[in-house]
């Protein structure tokens, strides 16, 4: 198999990350030499073996829907790059 | 008293605990190594005057009581400290400054701990040498130019340099052996869900686990002991009854059965790996355990099983860096093409290389040919181990496919960086506690490591195993305190 350009520029598009034309190139070359790699995995028949979603043989405990943390609003918007008291801010959105 | 920073944690505790050393003494010396070890460039932020304050404040009112009195601790910035920046060697939260405490570092303060820094590491623990950290390589005590291993690589280096007693790592693939194998350490990748991962940046979640990078097996078996709780804070976490690690340590392992699996006697091996591991076996035989072949069939999938599913689980993962809730935010034309060039300014290019692996590999139409694929064969894996299991306790295979390269050497080739963890991540792709104890040096005098892997939540035996064959081995680690003017 082969990842093209257009592929790269689509998979760009879906993760949020710009990419040049020379970024792309890069990224192209590198994905097919991992791509290569991965595709050992088609020696292998898998018709008939359950998907391992998680290690962790448990099934998720259920608890109280309380809440525990109150008024922390200042420590969730410390870290912000920008914001306006209670806020957010990002660029504008609606014309 | 002399040589302090030379002690072991068990030694300093119990210096400690007789009086014979204070935190005060034992902060400082640790400090005052790490102030003239810039060269190893260990670590990303030092806490050195609040650690001498905690220390001060530790000694006017010492509880002796504690597992870790007053001991001076840096530990990976992977781990979310309160007041304290926690940037995951990334760009992208080179400013951030978390509001809450891991638990596992939250166990380690509870115990008497203090915290005297944050240790570099690979970006979001995605890389093998610690190269891709935003804040520069670092070096391995062993050698100049050498790599101390990733991602846990500012931790081995640390602990091999002794700028920190003891430390914590965190392990997706093999993070915290593979280091540990190339600085002369000992170095515990935990069962999953036995230390919680509450406050750890998150990298492969099916994966991560945390775990002690320590001089000695038994210092290893104390720090595990502190650090290994149930927390209701992370859902994966599993509520087992864990050992009284360090108490019940032995070196008696005669009977126990472990197992040798043909197939990591991979392709191009160097002579020198396999007589360290025919060494290994003698060593576990002169301890009156047996050793049987086994076979574990799926192992050579292990890689690329791993680099679908953890990229797979990165790129949903690293989806909340988006420049609006915290970190590093880039200028954008609007809210897309901000978004675009926070990430693409923000993450280095192995973090978005395997973010890129992982949008692809679920995006509609590939999600079945490569994600689901990749957890058939992961589930093939573990059964390898589960059938082995019926007629073994443990399992022995080297730690690692050769001793530490030379910074550089691999950044360019990204299929070769990945198979130093050839041995490492079918251990995390099963859930499976590995450890990884220094065993010999190769002929340029660098160290080699050997793990062992035990069964689901039986730490305590691959640690006795360590233990008994730590006594054997006798290893010294050659550290010529190169980097000290």
């Amino acid at each position: 198999m082969s990842i093209d350009l257009k592929t790269i520029k689509h998979i760009s598009k879906l993760s949020r990350i710009s990419v040049d034309e020379k970024k792309a190139k890069k990224l192209a070359g590198d994905l097919n030499s991992i791509f290569d790699f991965i595709e050992k995995l088609n020696e292998l028949k898998t018709d008939n073996v359950e998907p391992l979603t998680s290690v962790a043989e448990t099934t998720l405990k259920l608890r109280p829907d309380e809440v525990k943390s109150k008024n922390i609003r200042e420590q969730i918007i410390k870290n912000s790059p920008q914001d306006n008291e209670d806020y957010f801010v990002v660029p504008k959105v609606i014309e | 008293m002399s040589d302090i920073t030379k002690q072991s944690l068990t030694e300093l505790v119990e210096n400690i605990k007789d009086k014979k050393l204070s935190s005060t003494e034992v902060t400082k010396a640790f400090i005052d190594r790490s102030e003239k070890s810039k060269e190893l460039n260990a670590y990303i932020t030092e806490d050195f005057t609040s650690a001498l304050d905690k220390a001060k404040k530790f000694d006017q009112k010492p509880n002796l009581d504690l597992k870790l009195p007053g001991i001076p601790m840096a530990v990976k910035d992977l781990f979310c400290t309160k007041d304290v920046k926690t940037t995951a060697g990334s760009k992208i939260l080179n400013n951030f400054v978390p509001t809450y405490e891991s638990t596992v570092t939250d166990n380690i303060w509870r115990e008497g701990a203090i915290l005297i820094g944050k240790l570099n590491c690979d970006e979001f623990a995605m890389g093998s040498s610690n190269e891709t950290s935003f804040f520069g390589n670092v070096q391995n005590p062993i050698d100049k130019d050498l790599v101390p291993g990733g991602s846990s690589g500012g931790s081995a280096s640390a602990v091999a340099g002794q700028l920190t007693p003891i430390t914590i790592g965190t392990d997706t693939g093999g993070s915290i052996r593979q280091p540990a194998s190339f600085t002369g350490t000992v170095g515990l990748k935990p069962t999953y869900g036995s230390c919680s991962r509450y406050g750890i940046v998150a990298f492969a979640s099916s994966l991560d686990q945390a775990g002690p990078m320590a001089q000695n097996v038994k210092d290893c078996a104390l720090l595990q002991e502190v650090i290994s709780t149930y927390d209701p804070k992370d859902s994966t976490s599993i509520d087992f009854k864990r050992n009284q690690y360090s108490k019940e340590l032995t070196n008696n392992i005669k009977g126990k059965k472990i197992g040798i699996p043909k197939e990591y006697r991979v392709d191009g091996m160097p002579k020198e790996i396999e007589d360290l591991w025919q060494k290994g076996i003698q060593y576990v035989k002169d301890c009156g355990a047996e050793t049987i072949d086994i076979s574990l069939p799926h192992t050579s999938y292990a890689l690329p099983t791993y680099y679908i599913v953890a990229p797979a689980e990165a790129s949903s993962n690293l989806a909340r860096y988006d420049g609006v809730k915290y970190g590093f935010r880039a200028k954008g034309e609007n809210l897309i093409d901000m978004y675009e060039k926070t990430r693409s300014e923000g993450f280095g290019a192995e973090v978005q290389r395997r973010i890129m692996i992982g949008t692809y590999v679920l995006s509609s139409g590939y999600y079945d040919a490569y994600y689901l694929k990749a957890q058939k064969v992961r589930k093939l894996i573990k059964n390898d181990f589960d059938e082995a299991y019926k007629k073994v306790d443990a399992i022995l295979t080297p730690s690692t496919p050769s001793s530490a390269f030379k910074i550089g050497e691999k950044t360019n080739d990204p299929v070769s960086m990945y198979l130093n963890d050839i041995f490492t991540v079918p251990v995390n792709l099963a859930g499976l506690p590995g450890i990884s104890i220094p065993a010999g040096h190769d002929s340029k005098g660098y160290p080699l490591g050997l793990q062992i892997i035990g069964k689901a939540f039986d730490e305590q035996n691959i640690l006795n195993i360590a233990f008994a064959m730590e006594e054997k081995i006798n290893f010294k680690n050659k550290i010529s305190n190169w980097w000290i003017k």
